[in-house]
């Protein structure tokens, strides 16, 4: 059996507490919500982690606030099961939710956990003994990355599905850290590095997603995957419209899986803005978003048909979101 | 055949109710006090010699019990005589990544796992060979074994001429050859491979998930040099093997000599990724194949070459070339026909059988090169392949002997079921069809002897019946097949026949649970055994109701012997004859040519399977779902129609997989993905539904009839799928798996698929003359018509 | 790896409830609900085929949900209750759902078993009349290679009518 190194495990009584405890660890300390991200990549000691901080155990983190109206916040211990049925979240979001993995994995798996699930590879979520074997990379143990030896970066990808939406609304995270709180939109929360992905310090503590309220945006998120659950995304897009009749008064479409980070599409956002939402749109939207995707051959099949394929999926969140006129 | 009370009847497994309620103890489950756990260190390089192993840290560090390497272990060992060439440790070379290097039994995983980094091995890396083209080269290093005979890193190298070739090309109008690549895959069973070994008193016992008590036996008398009445092999509860646990393997070896050492229990189960090292799995295989055909679309003359990739050790390896050449002509009748086959040695996990065995891939050859020609010449596919049915009861042009074929039957039912004929034509939508052949049961055994294949023995005492056989039941309800013969035999219910299988102190020899033969051979011996005991009921029965002369007068069955209830006849029958027990056995008549190489391909009987599949082909994505499959599978007789479905259906799903989805490759030197996540199995919302049709054509030489079913289901699908991709988008796919970018690919260029086939040293054949297709001689006969006429080879 | 062995092992007593038994354990706190189960529990009914979340083959019940057992730490149950398959028959009487799997042969090799029993019988309380495409997406996650999952469909509806 594959299993855990040993570790302490602390319970910290609230998130600003956590986040001290995660702060004086040091880097061998690491938060931990669901675990279903953090449990298989710790197996194959793709983290050298010896003190994990529980976050499970503080019931605020498990709340929902607000409605349709106003607006939610989910706290970040929210099963990712949990949003994806709850009445009234906004479509896109709860859709994306609802495809991360598999059943029994989102009955573990937080919201705040996915949006920062670990960037991911071929050559990096491999066990300890087939990294040896390969040498290792540059974002554990090793000093080159495998998909790109040229690079002085790591190209891991991107693999939040929940990430793409969130952004897209406008939403934003609640950050604890031992002295108070802050507040960053989901956009900002990311940085285009396979390592540093995040823009947030290790020990700050995500406590609660915030969504906007719903005021007739219409979302969607379409996922690729090989098989029909289980799969990470190897192309996603997440969109949110504002709809006046059928011409478009905003858009905002974001990639999953293309990058290190989520990527804001920007050129198809003003491309779509003022038009009238017809093929034609759609697809020139599509052409604009995938232009500057550049996946690399370190997810499942051939990233030069992954790179088709972001049309494809761009194409369809769209014509999805604006279906759904009537679900504001 | 009188009426068939239990036979035919769809029964629950003995074994479900435990398995369903947790209770079923397979290897890993098994907990002895004062157990070790062992870890195997492998091999971080394809192709390496070892230098020097220094195993001393290890061996220090607290609740280490013992480490071993490839000096404790030196006996080599292999499945076949012919490739005895793994050691369970290796101490000169490394051949693939993941080669066992040392072992090390510690009081808990944990341990054991962190003293394998302890262990300093020195490596001289050598230049990997990583296909099948790299295998055929001279090596840059050194050969990855030694040989005195075949060059660069062949392993195996066959030619075999059957009939008169120049006569069948000079007859045929019209000429194809086509080119196709089956990528390697593997079974990926849900239970890793786990063996628990005991030593006592002198005496070694051994459980462990496998398909082949007997040849794990033979390979521990051998490695450790113990005899054979001192182990014991027990096969555990076992979950699934599909051909990847038909090998005696390092871990099982491993296990067993920690335990001599230590004297203590030791375990060992293989984690996921090792799952996909220990792999003999399906060998990668490059194929050309060229046909002529009349005006009629009727063969008359077929080459066919096959390369297999066959990793870094034998395996079956031999017998897998063989099967990649030697089915074709139990399908389709070939009057002439040449085959050429070549295995290399590369620096990958060994290959061997996964359900199918070397024939998934000439069978996808075969029926999209037959659709090719169809199409060339303006007939309709599956019109072609029926005019060159095979008939039943006839003789190939390379020996092997058709019985019952239901070929016709299951092509009429999987056509009519899916309106195949009338299917609407659009495009993004088709249907393609296929067939195919297996055996039940091979014809010759895997190590040379004339004892017989399978053995069952029937024990009755006044508690009742107890059937013993050394078969294996893997899933696949072997010991139903058991219980249903021996109740029907008997008279009573299949619940009443106990069962003890798979252990080599108690159970007599069953050759294990591969090549479909469990149902078929143990089957037959069951049915000998369960006769002679019935006799012996019955005559009992007889006497004591007065009843002399014709004995079929006395009525079995409905737990009834005559006047008796079942358990009042036992005691008759212990009272007259004391002590009651019989014994069956079942040994494949000789049914090969005079040749060579002839004993792998005959079989007592063939199955026969039709598919049909529905796909959907997204042009512009190139995404392939499969929409449906009709399969109609001729088992001859389903003993539980209940167990035969199950085969079907599972046997469809893992040709789905193949044609979708599993692939084996590498990257340099390294499993590409040796996970369950990445290495890709269809879950539930991959898989259609699946329509499946019983023939039962009731073969004169199997069981009550029945052939198998465990493998021949799968073979057809894997064809139809890419048959109607073609139906779909006009583009051939010539290679496994179809991906999307291989679609579009497709829809660039016309095809996708191999360029070419490489410079191959072919030997000088071994032409062999056919039989005359009417004659059906085997056994006794068969050796005495060869004798007479100079002896084979 | 080798210097893991030289830090302390985290140990505590943790109390849990597993098929409605209570349990004091004395366990190292890294040890995940999988391995105390059957190792530490003696529970052996629940399998495992790749300890890393991608087969379901470790499925148990955490309040009457699906959760991968190999990834749950027992420290993170927080009192929340476990049921195995050795949870599912009440006394010697098997669920309809074992019922069927056993009558329709959805149990070949049965080392999936265990992990289909308990997600299917999440899936019917939670959706009593559950169509074939719902009882497909509430499985998915659960990988079987010897079914081709028709049987287990099958007996999952008949279970449902039961």
């Amino acid at each position: 059996m594959l299993r855990l190194p040993r570790l302490r495990f602390l319970s910290p009584a609230s998130p600003r507490e956590a986040a001290a405890m995660a702060r004086d660890g040091g880097a061998t300390t690491m938060l931990v919500a669901g675990g279903t991200d953090l449990y298989p990549n710790l197996k194959r000691r793709q983290f050298a982690a010896d003190t994990l901080v529980g976050l499970t155990q503080l019931r605020e983190l498990h709340q929902v606030r607000g409605d349709a109206a106003s607006g939610f916040e989910l706290g970040a211990a929210v099963t990712l099961s949990v949003a994806a049925r709850h009445p009234g979240l906004h479509t896109g979001y709860a859709e994306a939710a609802g495809l991360v993995s598999s059943p029994p994995l989102r009955n573990a798996g937080t919201i705040g956990g996915n949006l920062c699930v670990d960037t991911r590879c071929n050559y990096y979520n491999m066990t300890y003994e087939w990294r040896k074997a390969a040498g290792f990379c540059i974002k554990k143990d090793g000093d080159i990355c495998l998909v790109a030896p040229g690079s002085p970066r790591c190209w891991a990808l991107s693999s939040s599905d929940t990430a793409p939406v969130a952004i897209a609304l406008g939403a934003t995270v609640v950050l604890a850290a031992p002295d108070g709180e802050r507040e960053l939109p989901v956009a900002a929360l990311y940085r285009d590095d396979g390592i540093d992905y995040l823009a947030k310090q290790p020990w700050e503590v995500v406590t609660a997603l915030r969504l906007p309220p719903l005021d007739g945006v219409r979302t969607a998120y379409v996922k690729l995957r090989r098989r029909g659950s289980i799969d990470f995304p190897i192309a996603g897009c997440g969109v949110a419209l504002r709809m006046d009749g059928d011409v478009v008064e905003s858009a905002r479409v974001v990639l999953s899986a293309v990058a290190s980070h989520p990527v804001e599409a920007h050129a198809a956002d003003q491309l779509l803005t003022g038009t009238r939402l017809d093929e034609e749109t759609i697809a020139a939207a599509a052409e604009a978003a995938a232009k500057p995707a550049k996946p690399l051959d370190n997810a499942d099949l051939s990233y030069v048909w992954r790179k088709k394929m972001v049309r494809v999926v761009v194409e369809q969140a769209l014509r999805k979101a604006a279906a759904r006129g009537d679900l504001s | 055949m009188p009426d068939l009370k239990i036979v035919g009847k769809a029964v629950a497994k003995p074994d479900a109710p435990a398995k369903v309620i947790g209770a079923a103890v397979y290897a890993d489950d098994i907990v002895l006090p004062r157990m070790l756990h062992c870890k195997i260190l492998r091999s971080p390089h394809p192709h390496a010699r070892i230098l020097s192993i220094d195993a001393s840290a290890a061996r220090r560090i607290r609740g280490v019990k013992a480490v071993i390497t490839g000096e404790d272990l030196p006996i080599k060992f292999g499945i076949l005589p012919v490739s005895q060439d793994e050691r369970a440790l290796e101490a000169e070379k490394v051949r693939y990544v993941g080669d066992p290097v040392a072992a090390v039994a510690a009081v808990d995983e944990e341990t054991a796992a962190a003293a394998l980094d302890a262990i300093r091995v020195e490596y001289e890396v050598l230049a990997p060979v990583m296909s099948i083209e790299e295998g055929l080269e001279q090596p840059k290093d050194e050969r990855i074994h030694a040989s005195r005979s075949l060059p660069a890193n062949v392993h195996r190298l066959q030619s075999y001429e059957f009939g008169d070739l120049e006569a069948g090309w000079a007859r045929a109008r019209h000429q194809r050859e086509d080119l196709f690549f089956f990528q390697g895959n593997t079974h990926l069973p849900m239970e890793q491979h786990s063996a628990v070994a005991q030593w006592v008193d002198g005496r070694l016992t051994l459980w462990s998930s496998t398909q082949v008590v007997h040849y794990v036996h033979r390979a521990l008398a051998r490695v450790l040099e113990l005899p054979m009445t001192r182990i014991r092999v027990i096969g555990a509860v076992h979950g699934g093997g599909f051909g990847g646990k038909t090998d005696p393997f390092s871990h099982e070896l491993v296990v067993a000599k920690l335990a001599m050492i230590t004297g203590r229990p030791v375990k060992c189960t293989l984690t996921r990724e090792e799952v996909f090292y220990a792999h003999r799995g399906r060998h990668p295989v490059l194929m050309w194949v060229r046909t002529g055909v009349d005006e009629d679309g009727r063969i008359t003359a077929m080459h066919f070459r096959s390369a297999l990739d066959g990793g870094g050790y034998g395996s079956y390896g031999a017998a897998s070339v063989f099967y990649t050449g030697t089915l074709q002509t139990v399908t389709y009748d070939i009057p002439a026909y040449k085959f050429e086959g070549v295995r290399v040695f590369t620096n990958k996990p060994p290959c061997g059988p996964k359900r199918g065995h070397g024939t998934p891939q000439p069978r996808f050859a075969l029926e999209l090169h037959l659709d090719k020609i169809a199409q060339e010449i303006g007939i309709d596919p599956v019109e072609l392949k029926r005019r060159n049915f095979v008939k039943p009861f006839t003789r190939a042009v390379n020996w092997l002997r058709i019985t019952s074929c239901g070929l016709e039957e299951c092509t009429d039912k999987v056509l009519a079921a899916s309106g195949y004929a009338t299917r609407a034509r659009r495009r993004g939508r088709g249907m393609g069809f296929a067939v195919s052949a297996y055996m039940s049961g091979a014809g010759t055994a895997i190590y040379w002897n004339d004892m017989p294949h399978s053995e069952v023995q029937v024990k009755v005492d006044r508690t009742g019946v107890t059937a013993y056989c050394g078969a294996m039941d893997i899933g696949q309800g072997s010991d139903s097949v058991l219980a249903h013969i021996v109740a029907e035999e008997l008279g009573v219910e299949p619940a009443d026949v106990r069962l003890v299988t798979a252990d080599t102190d108690s159970t007599p020899i069953d050759l294990g649970s591969y090549s479909s033969r469990v149902t078929f051979m143990a089957g037959n011996a069951a049915l000998e055994a369960a006769r002679k005991m019935r006799a012996l009921l019955v005559s009992a029965v007889a006497e004591r109701m007065g009843v002399s002369g014709d004995l079929d007068e006395i009525e079995v069955g409905g737990g009834r012997i005559g006047d008796f209830e079942f358990l009042e006849a036992c005691e008759l029958a212990e009272t007259r004859w004391g002590a009651l027990s019989t014994a069956g056995a079942y040994t494949p008549p000789r049914i090969g040519g005079p040749f060579k190489g002839s004993g792998v391909g005959p079989s007592p009987a063939y199955s026969y399977s039709a598919a049909v599949v529905d796909a959907e082909a997204d042009e512009r994505t190139g995404i392939v779902t499969v929409k449906r499959v009709w399969i109609a599978h001729d088992v001859g007789r389903a003993i539980d129609p209940l167990l035969v479905i199950g085969q079907v259906e599972g046997g469809v799903y893992m040709g789905l997989g193949e044609a979708l989805m599993e692939e084996q490759t590498f990257r340099k030197g390294l499993h590409k993905w040796p996970s369950m996540l990445e290495y890709k199995s269809p879950t539930f919302l991959d898989t259609p539904e699946i329509e499946t049709f019983l023939v039962e054509t009731v073969d004169p030489e199997g069981p009550y009839g029945a052939k198998e079913a465990g493998q021949g289901p799968l073979l057809p699908v894997i064809p139809a799928l890419n048959a109607a991709l073609f139906d779909a988008l006009g583009v051939w796919v010539d290679e496994t798996p179809i991906t999307p970018e291989k679609v579009l690919k497709a829809l660039k260029d016309g095809r996708v698929g191999p360029k070419a086939f490489p410079a191959v040293p072919w030997p000088e054949p071994i032409v062999v003359a056919p039989p005359a297709p009417d004659d059906m001689r085997i056994g006794a006969e068969l050796e005495a018509a060869f004798a007479q006429a100079g002896g084979d080879a | 790896m080798l210097n893991e062995l030289d830090r302390p092992v985290d140990r505590r007593v943790l109390g849990i409830r597993v098929n409605g038994e209570d349990h004091q354990l004395l366990l190292p706190v890294h040890k995940t609900l999988l391995e105390v189960l059957r190792e530490d529990l003696g529970l052996t009914g629940t399998k495992h085929g790749c300890e890393l979340g991608e087969c379901g083959t470790c499925t148990v019940l955490v309040e009457g949900e699906p959760h991968l057992s190999c990834l749950v730490l027992p420290v993170q149950l927080n009192g929340r209750e476990v049921t195995t398959v050795e949870g599912l028959a009440a006394g010697s009487e098997l669920s309809p759902l074992q019922r069927a799997f056993v009558d329709l042969g959805a149990a070949q090799c049965g080392y999936c078993t265990p992990g289909m029993l308990l997600a299917a019988t999440a899936l019917l309380r939670a959706n009593p009349m559950p169509s074939n495409h719902e009882i497909r997406e509430a499985l998915a996650g659960n990988l079987c290679r010897c079914t081709g999952y028709s049987k287990i469909v099958e007996a999952v509806e008949l279970a449902a009518r039961a």
